[in-house]
């Protein structure tokens, strides 16, 4: 048994059983999934990446690089840290990157075959052929952990919260900036990653001011939680810093039961980083054997957990730190062989600890071999009195301290080496941050505690303008003052020393980087991807940098570091996404006649500005092209009724509004009779088509404007910027009534009868002239009914409140019932519009096309002396040149397949021109012409009629005819009639 | 995420507007008049300065008004510049 009868928090009397690669265990309440894994003594923790070498635990806590596992019992999360992973009742999760087992890894060939694969391997080798014919075989024996297939089921959200103060960070210097500030009354937000409040305090006994460490922790938060001003978070880690003091902190297992994660958007006036340091390993040979461990994590097995991960330990250092550990270790049972100290001399109260416990020191010691493959056995210590082999099943080391300046980093603020702890730490702040305690590279908790209570003192002087004195002493610590020299292993050692254990990048692979003259530490990172993998470099990235400077005979901190950037821990999808899950990522716009559509059976489709609606209405039996036909026979034939109320209906008064549209459309509305509606085209400023449709006059200053589903936004924001930064001497207000209104369209040859047929005011007779609108009662309620016609058939719109609509649908749906009126899907409207040859924005009008091209010369007023677009225009004229126009053209093959986009190629009988020619830019089977239409974009086309030209298609190419583009009713005698 | 000063709505998040681009491009009184050059130039560069920009904002998301901020390229710092209108 590695557990200790007492101490820790964990709770003896509920035991959990969980499965780690397939094996029945047991841990206790309190327990991580690591800390159980070392009370089973569980040595074999994961593989590592490009070698598959045996890895166990380093840390204790996120920054662990070997522990990646896959998490099988919530939900199938991939790449989880075990350091992070709360132990629950029936937990089961197995390594990554191991196959078929962590004990015996067939990818562990690759550990033999490294000699021939160095750092930059791939770049090197995998130019000679499509990097596709590789992958197959790499990304088999690569890739870390494996996407789940299921649905997540787990429940999130996002909330935002504003503050005076935030705090990152529940350590000694974190509680007591939370503190001092608190007192101020100004609002403070403190969060803290782990599970409870107290940061390594909660491992480490150390007296403050006369109080054992829990004691003070006790007393800290007990006062933070009497406060009302102060809203603390456990378990929840600040991912990110952004722009003007935003900071995202991700929240875990809140305690709503039914939610897994909540992210918090936090805005703060000040943001205090208490985040404290990782411990950084030693580079040594077997470094990254299992049985390997940093000191601080053992010391945090063993008070946290009471779990403990060895029995004979060797102790390597090369700084102050590790010793205040040892009389744990000697606590609990530990056995310290040997301390290996990288040093030639102890400080003074280093000496007179080893000294009380009769622990060996070997001074200038080396570590030159760790042996045990699966767990450590024995290592060969090098010192002033040669080499010896040491026994023992456990080595602790530490190499120093890294402050986690991420969230500075992410700021904007730039970090400096600072020589004397050999180490990053925050230089000049950018943006409202402050780092304080280790964070800021002050290792002594009495020199943090001291820092964050001025700090946080000014501070929130600034913000509330109140003076707070008292808390910024130095308290009393017991502590070992903080000592380290950097000392670099030499070349000449045999066997892998890591500087990077997730990415398996070792000591060569950066002397090698720098043999072929990289020089950048941003680039050997990206060469020998040191740093580069989930855990980003946490514990390994100085020692990379150490190294680089070393090769490159530069002094420490002259190369500078690499960027941090945000998150500081992986965030998952599912809380980035919060409650928009599903359908409710993008909430589909319905009308009051889509549960009618649905309930008659219609296909939906995605329209513009997020509306689905119907596409074509299939009766029992009935494909696609059979409905469609159908709905366009009876358009053309009967009676036809379509929503369109996800078009966009602007209402513009005021006096200038006439002089507004005539400066918006490329023809005049000046001159338009109230009562009557004209076909405006809006251009943009460079001289292309932003949309189109008929605008009514209601009154002299008074104007209704319909616009294009998709466009009215656009068009909207057009017109409201054009009103609100340019002309802001134009009186006109513009409101958006889209929203209010239903709109429904009846066309065919019966729409005047089927109208007719309900109850009304309005005279549906030949004194209602196309492009005439009228206002009365109809079915009992108001509408306004225009005479408008999208489809080239006779055609009324009416415009009525939502609240009516499905009753006027439905009234009209049994007023034609004996005309034979048929609901019409988008698919069956846009077959009508080719048949017509409207010219549709985003299919003829796209970026290239004019209104010229498009054969719209007849709606383009260039004597007026201004419209947007006009300008650009005049440089199309001015230009001259061959351009593409609008055509239409007729496939040799009555029921040819052409597809929008199809290439158009010379005719290869004759013509005589060459390469490209255009495009189709739309093509249907015509139900009215029975055979296949298109309209298309075509080199000079307007002169071109007549004439043959080839529609490539993927699988067969056709011969058509051009001509004009418009294949039914050329003179529109229809819906004029 | 920038928070951006609405003089109507006070200090909102960014993702409330959408940003109009560099105010110093004014539409020409006469486009008319403009030479092929002097257009281009005001459909399409921008000045893009190392620096203190004023840029058109719209809060689309809230009370839809536009207005001037001086931004910051480097450090993201803002100056309101507008009053709101009467
Ligand atoms: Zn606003």
């Amino acid at each position: 048994m590695t557990r200790l009868a007492n101490g820790g928090v964990v709770n003896r009397q509920r035991r959990l059983n969980f499965r780690f690669n397939g094996q029945e265990y047991q841990g206790l309440e309190g327990d991580t999934l690591a800390s159980a894994l070392v009370a089973n003594d569980v040595k074999v923790v994961g593989r590592s990446f490009k070698y598959h070498r045996p890895r166990g635990l380093l840390t204790c806590g996120p920054e662990e690089p070997n522990a990646l596992v896959q998490l099988l019992s919530d939900g199938d999360q991939p790449n989880l840290r075990a350091t992070e992973i709360r132990l629950t009742e029936g937990l089961e999760a197995k390594s990554v990157n191991c196959w078929p087992s962590a004990r015996f890894d067939l990818g562990a060939v690759n550990d033999w075959l490294s000699p021939i694969i160095p750092a930059g391997f791939y770049y090197k080798t995998f130019m000679a052929r499509p990097w596709d014919f590789y992958s197959r075989f790499i990304r088999k024996a690569a890739g870390l952990g494996r996407l789940p297939t299921e649905r997540d089921r787990g429940r999130y959200e996002r909330v935002f919260h504003h503050t005076d103060l935030l705090v990152v960070g529940a350590g000694p210097a974190g509680l007591r900036a939370a503190q001092v500030a608190a007192i101020s009354g100004a609002d403070v937000m403190l969060v803290d990653m782990q599970m409870s409040p107290g940061g390594h305090l909660l491992f480490h006994s150390r007296e403050i001011e006369g109080k054992a460490g829990a004691e003070w922790i006790a007393e800290v938060t007990a006062e933070l939680k009497g406060r009302r001003n102060v809203t603390c978070l456990q378990n929840t880690t600040a991912t990110g810093y952004y722009d003007h003091n935003m900071v995202l902190a991700v929240e875990h297992e809140p305690e709503a039961a039914w939610l897994r994660e909540r992210l918090w958007h936090i805005r703060a006036k000040k943001v205090v980083i208490a985040t404290g340091a990782v411990e950084r390993p030693l580079v040594f040979p077997g470094n990254d054997r299992p049985g390997v461990m940093l000191t601080d994590a053992v010391a945090r097995y063993v008070s946290r957990f009471a779990a403990v991960p060895g029995q004979r330990a060797v102790v390597y250092t090369n700084n102050s730190t590790a010793y205040e550990h040892l009389e744990l270790m000697l606590s609990v049972g530990i056995s310290v062989e040997q301390v290996v100290d990288l040093r030639a001399t102890l400080g003074e109260a280093e000496r007179e600890l080893v000294q009380r416990n009769s622990i060996e020191v070997v001074t200038n010691g080396r570590i030159i071999g760790v042996e045990g493959r699966s767990a450590v056995r024995d290592v060969r210590v090098a010192g002033e009195s040669g080499i010896r082999s040491v026994s023992c099943d456990l080595v602790c080391h530490s190499g120093g301290w890294n402050p986690l300046i991420h969230l500075y980093s992410h700021a904007g603020g730039k970090s400096v080496f600072d020589q004397e702890s050999a180490t990053f730490i925050p230089g000049e702040p950018v943006q409202a941050v402050h780092c304080v305690g280790a964070a800021n590279g002050t290792f002594s908790v009495a020199g943090g505690l001291g820092e964050a209570a001025g700090i946080a003192g000014s501070l929130v002087e600034e913000l509330t303008g109140k003076q707070l004195g008292s808390y910024s002493s130095r308290p009393e610590v017991a502590e070992i003052p903080y000592g380290i020299n950097v000392i670099w292993p030499e070349k000449t050692l045999k066997g892998k020393a890591f500087v990077d254990f997730q990415n398996d990048v070792t000591t060569a692979d950066i002397a090698l980087a720098v043999r072929e003259n990289f020089q950048s530490i941003e680039h050997v990172k990206r060469y020998t991807t040191a740093g580069m993998a989930v855990d980003q470099g946490k514990v390994g990235n100085p020692n990379v940098i150490g190294l680089v400077t070393k090769e490159l005979g530069e002094q420490q901190g002259s190369v500078g570091t690499t960027t941090f950037r945000p998150p500081f821990m992986p965030v998952s999808f599912g809380v980035i996404g919060g409650s928009e899950q599903g359908q409710l990522i993008i909430p589909a716009r319905t009308t009051p006649i889509t549960r009618w559509n649905i309930a008659q059976g219609a296909a939906m489709d995605e329209a513009g500005a997020n509306f689905r609606r119907p596409f074509y209405f299939p009766r029992a039996g009935e494909s696609m092209d059979d409905a469609v036909a159908r709905e366009a026979r009876a358009a053309r034939n009967a009676c036809g009724i379509y929503d369109g109320t996800p078009l966009g209906t602007f209402e513009l008064q005021g006096p200038d509004t006439a002089e507004l549209l005539n400066r918006l459309y490329t023809n005049r509305f000046d001159n338009l009779l109230i009562g009557r509606g004209r076909f405006g085209l809006m251009l943009r400023e460079d001289g292309r088509f932003l949309d189109d449709g008929v605008t009514f006059r209601v009154g002299p200053h008074h104007y209704l404007m319909s616009c294009g589903t998709g466009a009215a936004g656009v068009v909207y924001a057009h017109i409201d910027r054009l009103l609100q930064t340019e002309w802001t001497d134009l009186k006109v207000y513009l409101v958006n009534v889209s929203a209010g209104l239903a709109t429904m369209c009846v066309c065919g040859p019966y729409a005047r009868d089927v109208l007719g047929g309900v109850e009304t005011d309005i005279d549906f007779d030949e004194s209602f002239r196309f492009m005439d609108f009228r206002e009365g009662r109809f079915a009992g309620v108001s509408v306004r009914i225009a005479r408008v016609s999208y489809t080239g058939e006779l055609s009324f719109e009416i415009n009525v409140a939502r609240r009516h609509a499905l009753m006027i649908w439905t009234t009209l749906m049994n007023a034609g019932q004996n005309y034979g009126i048929t609901p019409i899907g988008s698919e069956t409207s846009g077959v009508l519009r080719i048949e017509k040859g409207f010219v549709s924005p985003g299919h003829e009008g796209d970026n290239i096309t004019n209104p010229f091209d498009a054969g719209m010369a007849w709606i383009v007023d260039m004597e007026k002396p201004d419209f947007i677009g006009k300008r650009s225009l005049r440089r199309d004229l001015d230009l001259g040149g061959e351009r593409q126009h609008v055509v239409g053209l007729l496939p040799d093959k009555h029921r040819a397949l052409v597809a929008d986009g199809s290439a158009l190629l010379p005719d290869p009988g004759g013509s005589g021109r060459s390469g490209f020619q255009g495009h189709v830019t739309a093509a249907c089977f015509s139900p009215t012409l029975e055979r296949t239409i298109a309209l298309a974009l075509l080199k000079d086309g307007h002169h071109r009629h007549g004439e043959k030209v080839l529609i490539s298609g993927l699988e067969q190419s056709c011969l058509a005819t051009v001509t004009a583009p418009v294949f039914f009713d050329p003179q529109g005698q229809r819906m004029r009639g | 995420m920038l928070e951006i000063p609405c003089p109507w709505c006070g200090l909102r998040n960014e993702n409330e507007f959408i940003c109009g681009g560099e105010a110093q491009r004014k539409r020409p009184a006469d486009p008319d008049r403009e030479t092929d050059e002097a257009w281009a130039d005001y459909l399409y560069n921008n000045a893009n300065p190392k620096g203190v920009v004023t840029e058109w904002w719209w809060h689309v998301s809230g009370c839809t008004l536009w207005f001037k901020i001086d931004r910051n390229t480097l450090t993201h710092e803002i100056t309101p510049i507008e009053e709101l209108p009467e």
